[in-house]
């Protein structure tokens, strides 16, 4: 598939925030197996308990610790994470815990359209909705064709943050299927709360009201994040998406929406999902497999 | 319990912090000057991790229920009770139906208001820090408004006698220039040497873009090593695979204004970051005001731990002599 290349041609740059924390950069670029090797590292470091550690957070080609430094020097742990490093070198005994998780999406939604042209002076192309011109400019026919490919492969929960529960998404396709766009030229002061964006090479749910740099295709019916936590995947935790989980975007019908909106209101809706262990390789061999493997999994079986 | 006259420019309930949620995406929050809240629950015998007004700028007018021992430390804004002017950095008492009030700040942006028994809302994920963004912790997760009335708690340990004052030599002087250490490092490597420099010799200027979030800065323009940008990065050459930012993390948007990320900060997010504001400098970096200077100065890391170390015996200090 072209897409696996040994984990040592990665360039891990070790480097101190302060004298609280270590940013480690897997990659310059994103990967899947970036992502896999910083998820497989953090996961290891968190089961070391190492006295002293303060937060862990993984992020999609890099991570980063907080360290309290009277109790772990951060010199010390850059020695403790180049040793988890190398012991980490090939993925081949890595295995994660995810989650299959379906996630409706209606494209095209009157109130992120109402968004879309209300900053259409800060886009590249004013001429066109954020959907037009992203189908454009990754060499997509027509819209309709782009929302196909978005929606026909999983990706991966590579990263949460920016704000309490955003997940950063990343399509697991091989690289040149890979979709890639610009972020707004300058960032808009409003994008609405649950709107599905996409920018760089990521696709997102902003989970509040708020401000925003990605282009914007459509809405969620469903919070990702609920601080009430009256919703059943809310009750450990205002944030529903975990690193690692498995998300396929799901093209509904307005009448689905309304259903949707509904069952969130009344504090029925669940999400359909499902517990799913894979190995970094699978993904990495066989990306199209994997994916139909996937959404078997999640529909069917 | 304590009514909220009049709620100031922004007053907001905060402890240590909600430490550890990096992962979730959610910021530590907490006290921006540490060190001025540590004194404040020291000097009224609280527990560390007690709840206390943070207070910005223009303070609040606050009625008091009953008989409460209290503590006013931070940034200078002369506190006032019943009118009458009182010390700030020593143990008060107040009476019920007494009203503190403050006057125009003198130095400084932030003020601690710490009370017997700490400020009790209920506790979010492991603090009582307010984080307005989403609307969780402190007093209804938002800033007082007038008309709220705040419940004392009993997060107290030790009874101080009222006059206690700490050393003056350990009380911090916030002039209106400020040296801000920090360390050099994260993506600096995407600067170009010359703007490396730029950025430590330049003395910034805050924007009033200076709020619990981060604090913005005009200058001169820094600029990017030129690379064809990484698969997945964005398009501008300040532009990095989204990634973690430190508290105290630097940012500088296509080169302009650097953004010194604080409490409330977005927790990641595709700016490159080049160097950051030390732990110990933090408290400092909350007292600065817009319109005021600062240069950076770039220490090492065990300069930083040293530094961290000086604040800690500081306050041990403190504590030994309460």
């Amino acid at each position: 598939m072209g897409v696996k290349k040994p984990m040592n041609q990665l360039q891990t740059r070790y480097e101190y925030g302060g004298d609280e924390f270590v940013f480690v950069q897997l990659s310059e670029e994103m990967s899947l197996e970036a992502n896999f090797k910083g998820m497989a590292i953090t996961r290891e470091l968190k089961q070391r308990e190492l006295p002293g550690i303060v937060d862990i957070c993984p992020a999609n080609a890099s991570y980063m610790v907080r360290v309290d430094p009277d109790v772990l020097h951060p010199e010390e742990l850059i020695k403790e994470l180049k040793d988890i490093e190398q012991k980490m070198a090939d993925l081949d005994h890595i295995t994660i815990a995810s989650r299959l998780v379906d996630v409706p999406v209606l494209f095209e939604d009157p109130w992120t359209h109402e968004a879309v042209m209300r900053f259409r002076d800060r886009h590249q192309d004013p001429e066109s909705t954020d959907l037009e011109y992203s189908a454009r400019v990754n060499g997509y026919d027509s819209k309709e064709a782009f929302i196909e490919a978005i929606t026909s492969a999983p990706f991966l929960v590579s990263m949460i943050g920016f704000v309490p529960g955003l997940p950063w998404c990343f399509q697991m396709v091989a690289r040149e299927k890979q979709i890639e766009v610009p972020k707004y030229v300058r960032p808009r002061t409003f994008t609405p709360e649950r709107t599905f964006g996409f920018g760089g090479a990521f696709a997102v749910i902003y989970p509040v009201q708020g401000a925003g740099g990605y282009q914007m295709y459509g809405i969620a019916p469903a919070p990702i994040y609920q601080k009430e936590q009256t919703l059943p995947d809310f009750r450990d935790s205002m944030v529903f998406p975990q690193q690692g989980d498995i998300f396929r975007y799901r093209s509904i019908t307005r009448e689905e929406y309304d259903q949707i909106r509904s069952e969130v209101e009344n504090g029925t809706f669940v999400y359909r999902k499902k517990d799913f262990s894979f190995t970094p390789q699978e993904v990495l061999e066989d990306p199209d497999a994997f994916s139909e493997m996937v959404l078997r999994r999640l529909y069917h079986d | 319990m304590i009514k909220v006259i009049k709620p100031g420019l922004q007053t907001t309930v905060q402890d240590q912090g909600r430490i550890g949620l990096y992962e979730i995406g959610m910021p530590p929050s907490g006290a921006m000057d540490k060190f001025s809240y540590t004194v404040g629950n020291l000097l009224v015998g609280n527990q560390r991790n007690a709840a206390a007004l943070e207070i910005t700028y223009l303070g609040p007018v606050l009625q008091f229920g009953r008989k409460l021992r209290i503590s006013i430390t931070g940034g200078n804004i002369p506190p006032k009770i019943n009118g009458q002017p009182v010390a700030m950095w020593e143990t008060l008492e107040v009476q019920e139906g007494d009203t503190l009030s403050f006057d125009f700040v003198q130095s400084g942006a932030r003020t601690y208001l710490a009370v017997e028994g700490g400020i009790d809302v209920p506790v979010v994920m492991n603090s009582r820090s307010t984080y307005t963004l989403i609307g969780i912790g402190g007093f209804q997760g938002r800033a007082l408004a007038e008309g709220d009335e705040l419940a004392v708690g009993d997060m107290h340990e030790k009874k101080v006698p009222v006059g206690t004052r700490i050393d003056p030599s350990l009380i911090p002087v916030f002039q209106k220039t400020h040296e801000i250490r920090v360390v050099v490092g994260l993506c600096s490597y995407r600067l170009t040497e010359e703007s490396k420099a730029v950025f430590l010799e330049s003395e910034w200027t805050v924007t009033p873009e200076a709020n619990r979030i981060g604090y913005r800065h005009k200058g001169e323009r820094l600029k990017f090593v030129e690379r064809q940008q990484p698969f997945g990065a964005g398009s501008n050459p300040s532009n990095v695979t989204d990634l973690g930012y430190p508290i105290g993390s630097i940012q500088v948007p296509d080169g302009v204004e650097p953004i010194v990320l604080l409490h409330d900060a977005v927790t990641g997010g595709g700016y490159a970051t080049i160097a950051t504001v030390i732990s110990a400098d933090l408290n400092r970096m909350a007292q600065i005001k817009t319109n005021e200077k600062v240069k950076f100065v770039s220490v090492t890391l065990e300069e930083a731990i040293g530094a961290r170390r000086n604040l800690r015996d500081q306050l041990m200090k403190i504590a030994d002599a309460i």
